[in-house]
């Protein structure tokens, strides 16, 4: 089930942490030698664009991630405002006259294929995953299947990052609570951030923390915001 | 007791709805908005209950992208079906499951047979979506009505589910399989992010979801803008909804 192979994900990128680096690097190695790719980046985006890179596993993945940064252009780019899925399975084919810029200075390169896959929850923007092939090709629905799944995985992370929450080998279960993508869950987020006056991302933060600290799975801490028993209003904090 | 009309009588109605997605496909349009309209002509033109589409989420299961009532019962009802329940097997064998009662639910998919009975529904069906070799998912039904679907019921249900797929997909996109990979999670992170607007909406004027929800959706059709569109401004906080308060 999918749910489970992004915690088995989360899991072995935290162990691998443990050896030495940070769960972002290793989670790009890992999703790197687990599709026929050569290299990925995970960067931070935002409102405002992107951010920054997070880790890259090599080179090449860096130059991309720094082109996109610098040019203000590029797939990565796209995937996060357009919120969803930029698969360029032929970047010589099509990639200069979308990305002027950028796309000839990543054939130089030698970027032939790129899949950038927004790290998103809605419009709260997380970053991107972006995973590139020095050869033309598009990746098989198993291999996009797992692809995404590593993008859940470093949404997580991401999401863990904003939180100033360490993945330190040890997950909390609810960091992978499927019922996470639930209707109610959403709304309930869309509720926080009117009453607390804050972005997306810190009303969901804000659900989260409320889910870990009262014991409850995030779904039943929606409930409660949705049936008007928990608030999150700017003078008291949060009271029921 | 009266009887009730015979289901002929509604073919103007047909026909009207008909002419409608027609119109509706030839020219640029919402296509969120769109699914929507075909889970609530469904409702109407099958005598159902609630209907709702389902996408592959490109990760095993499938979600809700669309729903004709906002009512828990029903959403509770789709994300059991997240992992198992008549819309993946429909989904990802291609065939029509029709005519399940809540004893033959609970049989096959347990857990959600029970879920079915308790919310007073009678049957649940899955009609797969589908353009040529590919699906993308499958069209929901629940009916509260004793009774099963006709055939006729079936072929309207499964007409109407290949125009959501075919709306969903803008035929020419199907040829190239990563254009279907962008556009799917596309719809589904658009839903997300509609239902994170709600709730904005729905705490910033003191009103139920459902009329959040239909408040948005029928200032984007006033407006001939996309729902996504208003979706955002209501994030955004530059959509002014006073006006439309009013009334």
């Amino acid at each position: 089930m999918a749910t489970e192979r992004v915690t088995q994900i989360l899991e072995a990128a935290a162990v691998a942490a443990g050896n030495g680096g940070t769960v972002p690097q290793s989670l790009c190695a890992a999703c790197a030698d687990a599709l026929p790719i050569s290299g990925v980046g995970l960067a931070l985006m935002s409102e405002r664009g992107h951010e920054g890179l997070v880790a890259a596993t090599d080179g090449p993945a860096t130059v991309m991630e720094e082109l996109q940064f610098s040019l203000g252009e590029g797939p990565c780019m796209d995937a996060s405002t357009l919120g969803r899925p930029v698969l360029q399975p032929d970047l010589r084919d099509t990639g200069p006259q979308r990305w002027p810029g950028f796309g000839p200075a990543a054939l130089e390169a030698g970027i032939e294929a790129i899949f950038a896959l927004p790290l998103q929850v809605g419009r709260i923007r997380l970053g991107v995953l972006d995973l590139y092939r020095d050869s033309p090709g598009p990746l098989t629905p198993d291999q996009l299947t797992e692809g995404l799944s590593y993008a859940d995985a470093a949404a997580t992370v991401l999401l863990n990052l904003q939180d100033r929450q360490p993945l330190n080998g040890e997950l909390h279960p609810d960091l992978i609570d499927p019922s996470q993508n639930l209707a109610e869950v959403h709304q309930a987020t869309g509720m926080i951030a009117v009453q607390a006056a804050v972005g997306l991302t810190e009303a969901l933060l804000l659900l989260r923390a409320n889910a870990y600290g009262s014991e409850r799975g995030i779904l039943a801490a929606a409930y409660e915001v949705l049936q008007h028993r928990l608030r999150f209003d700017v003078e008291d904090g949060h009271h029921e | 007791m009266t009887e009730r009309q015979p289901r002929m009588a509604s073919q103007q109605r047909l026909v009207e709805v008909f002419v409608e997605l027609a119109d509706t496909l030839v020219d640029d349009y919402d296509v969120i908005d769109l699914l929507h309209t075909l889970t609530e002509v469904t409702v109407e033109l099958l005598d159902a209950q609630a209907a709702g589409l389902m996408l592959a989420d490109q990760r095993g299961n499938v979600q809700v992208v669309a729903s004709s009532s906002e009512e828990s019962r029903v959403l509770e009802l789709f994300e059991l079906q997240h992992a198992q329940g008549p819309c993946i097997d429909s989904y990802r064998q291609g065939q029509q499951v029709i005519n399940v009662d809540a004893a033959e639910a609970e049989r096959r998919w347990p857990g959600l047979g029970a879920a079915v009975e308790s919310s007073n529904f009678t049957s649940v069906h899955a009609l797969p979506m589908r353009l040529r070799s590919t699906v993308v998912g499958a069209m929901n039904i629940f009916l509260t009505r004793t009774g099963e679907l006709s055939d006729e019921d079936i072929a309207l249900g499964q007409g109407l589910a290949d125009i959501a797929t075919i709306g969903l997909l803008q035929e020419r996109a199907v040829k190239e399989q990563h254009i279907l990979g962008e556009q799917l999670q596309g719809a589904l992170n658009s839903r997300v992010l509609i239902e994170q607007a709600k709730g904005m909406f729905a705490e910033r004027h003191g009103i139920e979801m459902s009329r959040a929800f239909t408040t948005m959706r029928a200032h984007a059709r006033n407006t001939g803008r996309p729902l996504l569109a208003v979706a955002n401004q209501v994030i955004d906080g530059t959509f002014d909804a006073e006006p439309l308060m009013r009334t």
